[in-house]
């Protein structure tokens, strides 16, 4: 890796990386695993002054239990994610989709907060972030804030989040276990990004599905809530025709990106299969 | 005797684990990009970012005056002794050979063609600095597409036109195959161009030390490299060392002469200092030489039992924007390979040769075969559905039975052996074929929404490249000999220097086996040194599948000369005349051992007996050490039946592989593990041609697919466990070997696009364009249902009507 000449700080705590990231001013960036950020600077599309490493700061790695939710830190890799019996036990989608992040190798080094912090729609986990009803927590100059998820991401590879301020950990609802999930995911290669990814949380109770959440993964510059998807869901029958049909709406409204792995059209196509598919997986059918 | 049962008789066949994997896999070798010389500077290039264009200034004064800068230069500083980039294979007497600077003076014809370089003292440095070189163009219209390049108002690449050749084969009556012929089927197949990428990027380091210049490369030809930069360069051949250390990977892409490596010979000598260039995955992707590409209409004439009777093939191959080192022989080499396994009356080939302002192409992995076993292979299957034949069955009618080798085809070349009936019997056995069959019908019965398919491809290939005649026969530029040298150390061990340069095949352990049967000495006994000129003086290098073929024989045709050496020694030590010394299991003897007065020497005690030289017959030199060369008498042609499942998603346009047999012919075997890494590998990159891989060019020529996030390349993650295995029919050289590297590449790619149209064939589909894509495939799924919608409706009002 051959990237422009940058300056690189390693603080040990939060408050000390805010205040460098405040020092550094515009261009200083923040680098956790690396897993976006280092091809970047491989292929000099980004130039930052300063990195600021959070990789030695240990408050924010690691799940903690806080009754209905668990508050996971932001460093927390997506190895640990797929691993953590906490995660795998009340929000199993966030495990079974870091599962299907990148090689097991980038698994090691890149993180959640990472990879909702990049922004990058295409990612998988914003779109599970959206559709888990997350809440992000931000600490900056002037203290900690919460984001919602669904109003985290603003654009492609832009957040809510304020020049100076760090993603220090993200709070998931836990799930009841008449929740049923399924993160489908389409892409090329193992390692390739979603052409389209479907998060699908389905509530299931005598038969139908009483309550559904839809994510979609690289269908906007932004992760996309299908709520079309989740009203028709609402009531349906569990079977897969009556959710293949409350799928039909997935692409409604979306406006997926063009390149050379599929075309805007293809993308929609696929939303609506992936949606049925996920739907039927997540309420078990 | 301590030998357990359980040993082989022989090291050949042996699955040993390769000596050379210790090194590689640790990180514990070598690479080119290792080496740190004192003194030693880094260059980075400045290259075009239009496909084409004038340069009307370049201007380095601002890159020059960084701190770290040594050096800055543009082509025009060295437009006296660049010379141009040599093509070696001018395949017809009026080819046009554009001149190829290394680095571009007047006008650049790709992008990523170099313009100017800069040296400094580190190789970050060197990079940022490439931003501070002013280059101003003037833009010239891009040429993109070969089938319409050869049109008069096209824009032309070089002033001598798009054309650089044409080159035609005919033999038989094509007019009387064709007329009357109850099937004619024409089909038109676009072979994408491919990137290749080896696991080790191109590096190269230049050192001069007085008038002598050292160069380490990542190549896989340091010889014809030296050749190459003697000839072409001026500097003298005894005044050239080229070292390729360790090298990772090549595929074809490193059997290349290169601008960077030419480049940083004429630098370090301009500089005094030593200099090296390492690409990034970016840089590699667009400017190592690519593959394949090219558009083949192919007709095939056949009776109404599927019996061929001619084939006519037509290319257009996209030459790239310059002839590289073989660039215009790479669709030739496939000329002779589109027949195949089939007998017929009448063939011809016709063959043009397109410049394009896109990166040269050349040598990739099978090389002009993959390209017409392709289109042979898919076409096979057409004329089976034709004809509403099993694929096997029209391929059987047609295959040389094995009794009928040596067999010499409508192109010339004789087969010496194969047995096509055998390969392809236990490939259904190890497939399940008929199973499938079954299976895939009742599943088109019911409609399934994921649809079954079994592609066949029943390949040979031509390899062992090769007789020199022949090549010269074909205006290649060299011969196709290999040079083995075998030194007797006095403590008994043996060197073995082979000319045949490896990167990454095995050869330190497939040559100790070979060594260690021949000279009877242990296997861990035995050192092999190549890929330094000054060790291993003489040799033609890796490619085409010829190492164990040409290489290998050349290795055991020097250890008869050193039994021959040792046999008259030993005659001495044992008081004996040489024609009663017999040499077995690494020992001369005399009469009947055990049998009383029987006596025996070890060639280990031979070696140091000649070292001593005490005790000499007159005339006889101390020395054991050989020198062979050897040059095949004609290819060798592997075979071999790969038969592939395909499930593909109708919904989506997903293919999965569901199983992949591989039953190949490849002649004796030296090292089994060896053999089924070359099979797996191979298999691998077929694969990789039919579903993932190939490089785009926008409407402006500028590479879309720079990185490996855009230019798919399948992992283990993605690909089958296959299921190999071997028949074995006789090869015409005394190991018995047939090469086996490009073997599994040429024969994947066709298995697995023939299973995606077998699927699809009920849908009304009978080709898909490489990559089959998922959206590629679900796009065909979407026209074919649309089409038979259509036809349905015709159908229905013209029933109305009647």
């Amino acid at each position: 890796m051959i990237p422009a000449k940058f300056d690189y700080v390693k603080p040990g705590s939060v408050d000390e990386a805010v205040r460098a990231l405040a020092d550094g001013g515009e261009d200083a960036k923040i680098i956790a695993g690396g897993q976006s950020l280092l091809p970047l600077l491989r292929l000099r599309l980004s130039y930052p002054d300063l990195l600021v490493d959070v990789g030695g700061i240990d408050e924010l790695r690691g799940v903690s239990d806080h009754g209905d939710s668990l508050l996971i830190g932001a460093r927390t890799t997506h190895y640990q994610v797929v691993h953590d019996p906490l995660i795998g036990e009340h929000c199993g989608l966030l495990a079974q989709a870091a599962g299907t992040v990148a090689d097991p190798a980038v698994r090691h080094r890149g993180t959640l907060g990472g990879s909702l912090a990049h922004g990058d729609p295409a990612g998988d986990l914003p779109a599970v972030a959206v559709a888990l009803g997350a809440t992000l927590i931000a600490r900056g100059p002037g203290g900690e804030r919460e984001i919602a998820a669904s109003d985290f991401f603003v654009d492609y590879l832009t957040t809510a989040l304020e020049p100076g301020e760090i993603l220090t950990g993200v709070r998931v609802p836990k799930l009841g276990g008449d929740w049923g999930y399924r993160y489908e995911k389409f892409h090329r290669t193992a390692q390739a990004w979603a052409i389209v990814g479907v998060a699908a949380l389905a509530r299931r109770s005598n038969g139908h599905v009483a309550e559904a959440r839809v994510g979609l993964t690289n269908m906007g510059s932004v992760p996309v809530r299908a709520s079309a998807v989740e009203a028709a869901a609402a009531g349906a029958e569990a079977t897969r025709d009556a959710l293949n049909a409350a799928a039909a709406s997935a692409a409604d409204g979306t406006e997926p990106p063009a390149d050379l792995h599929g075309a805007p059209d293809y993308r929609r196509h696929l939303a609506r299969v992936l949606t049925g598919r996920a739907l039927a997986a997540a309420a078990g059918v | 005797m301590t030998a357990t049962a359980e040993s082989p008789a022989t090291e050949i066949g042996r699955a040993r684990t390769r000596k050379e994997d210790a090194r590689l896999v640790t990180g514990q070798t070598t690479w080119t990009d290792n080496l740190v010389l004192p003194g030693m500077l880094h260059m980075a290039f400045l290259r075009s970012p239009y496909a084409h264009a004038r340069i009307t200034s370049v201007d380095v004064s601002a890159a020059k005056s960084l701190p770290g800068v040594v050096a800055a230069f543009s082509g025009a500083d060295f437009a006296e002794e660049q010379g141009s980039l040599p093509c070696a294979w001018p395949v017809t007497p009026d080819i046009v050979i554009p001149p190829h600077p290394p680095m571009a003076t007047e006008e650049v014809r790709y992008v990523g063609e170099a313009v100017a370089v800069v040296v400094a003292r580190d190789r970050y440095t060197a990079a940022d600095a490439l931003a501070s070189i002013d280059v101003s163009y003037e833009p010239l219209e891009p040429v993109l597409d070969i089938r319409t390049a050869l049109d008069e108002s096209s824009p032309k690449v070089h002033e001598a036109g798009n054309k650089s050749y044409e080159w035609v084969f005919a033999n038989g009556d094509l007019d009387a195959a064709f007329s009357g012929a109850p099937v004619v089927i024409e089909r038109n197949y676009r072979q994408q161009r491919l990137i290749p990428c080896a696991m080790e990027p191109r590096a190269v380091v230049s050192s001069w030390v007085g008038d002598d210049v050292t160069l380490w490369s990542a190549t896989q030809i340091p010889h014809i490299l030296r050749f190459a930069i003697a000839a072409f360069f001026g500097i003298p051949e005894q005044s050239i060392r080229v070292i390729a250390p360790d090298v990772g990977g090549g595929f074809g892409s490193k059997l290349q002469v290169t601008a960077e490596e030419v480049l940083a010979v004429l630098i370090s000598r301009r500089l005094g200092k030593p200099v090296k260039w390492t690409e990034s995955r970016s840089e590699g992707n667009m400017t190592v030489h690519h593959g394949r590409d090219q558009w083949q209409r192919i007709r095939i004439a056949a009776d109404s039992d599927g019996k061929i009777r001619g084939l006519s093939v037509d290319l257009l191959a996209d030459m790239g924007a310059y002839l590289m080192l073989v660039t215009p022989g790479v669709p030739i080499l496939g000329a002779f390979m589109f027949p195949a396994i089939y007998k017929m009356d009448a063939y011809s080939f016709r063959c043009t040769g397109v410049f394009t302002t896109k990166m040269p192409t050349d040598a990739y992995r099978g090389a002009g075969r993959p390209e017409a076993t392709f289109a042979i292979e898919r076409i096979m299957d057409e004329l089976a559905a034709e004809l509403n034949l099993d694929p096997l069955e029209v391929r059987e009618r047609n295959w040389i039975r094995h009794e009928e080798f040596p067999y010499t085809t409508i192109c010339g070349l004789t087969y010496d052996s194969g047995n096509y009936e055998a390969a392809t019997a236990r490939a259904k056995e190890l497939l399940g074929y008929d199973q499938l069959r079954a299976e895939q019908a009742e599943r088109n019965a019911r409609g399934d929404s994921v649809r079954l398919g079994i592609g066949v491809s029943t390949y040979t290939e031509m390899c062992g490249l090769a007789p020199s005649r022949v090549l010269g026969s074909l205006s290649y530029g060299a011969g196709g000999w290999e040079h083995a040298s075998i030194r007797m150390l006095p403590t008994g061990k043996v060197e073995v220097v082979t000319g045949s340069s490896a990167h990454g095949q095995g050869h330190e352990t497939a040559w100790s086996q070979i060594v260690a049967d021949q000279l009877g000495v242990p296997f861990e006994d035995i050192r092999v040194l190549h890929g330094d000129t000054q060790i291993s003086h003489k040799g033609m290098d890796t490619y085409g599948s010829r190492s164990l073929t040409v290489g290998g024989m050349a290795v055991v045709s020097a250890c008869d000369k050193v039994i021959a050496k040792a046999k008259v020694i030993a005659s001495a030590m044992l008081e004996a005349p040489p024609e009663s010394v017999e040499f077995a299991g690494g020992k001369f003897s005399v009469g009947q051992s055990g049998a009383g007065g029987g006596k025996d020497v070890s060639i280990q005690e031979v070696a140091l007996a000649t070292f001593a030289a005490h005790n000499l017959p007159d005339g006889v030199e101390p020395s054991l050490d050989s020198d062979a060369t050897y040059d095949p008498e004609n290819f060798s042609f592997p075979h071999g039946t790969h038969l592939c499942a395909t499930e593909v998603d109708t919904e989506t346009g997903m293919v999965t592989i569901r199983s992949y047999v591989a039953v190949d012919d490849i002649g004796k075997v030296v090292n089994p593990l060896i053999v089924e890494g070359q099979v797996h590998g191979g298999i691998a990159q077929g694969i990789g041609q039919a579903l993932y891989e190939e490089a785009v060019y926008d409407e402006a020529g500028n590479l879309l697919t720079t990185t490996l996030a855009d230019y798919l390349l399948p992992s283990a993650a993605d690909l089958p466990s296959y299921i190999t295995d071997r028949t074995e029919s006789p090869a015409g050289n005394r190991l018995g070997v047939k090469g086996v590297g490009e073997a599994g590449t040429i024969a994947s790619t066709p298995a697995v696009v023939n299973a995606i149209v077998d699927a699809l064939r009920p849908l009304g589909i009978r080709d898909i364009t490489m990559p089959c894509t998922p959206e590629r495939v679900w796009r065909a799924i979407e026209t074919a249902r649309a089409s038979a919608a259509a036809s349905n409706g015709a159908a229905n009002s013209n029933g109305g009507a009647a």
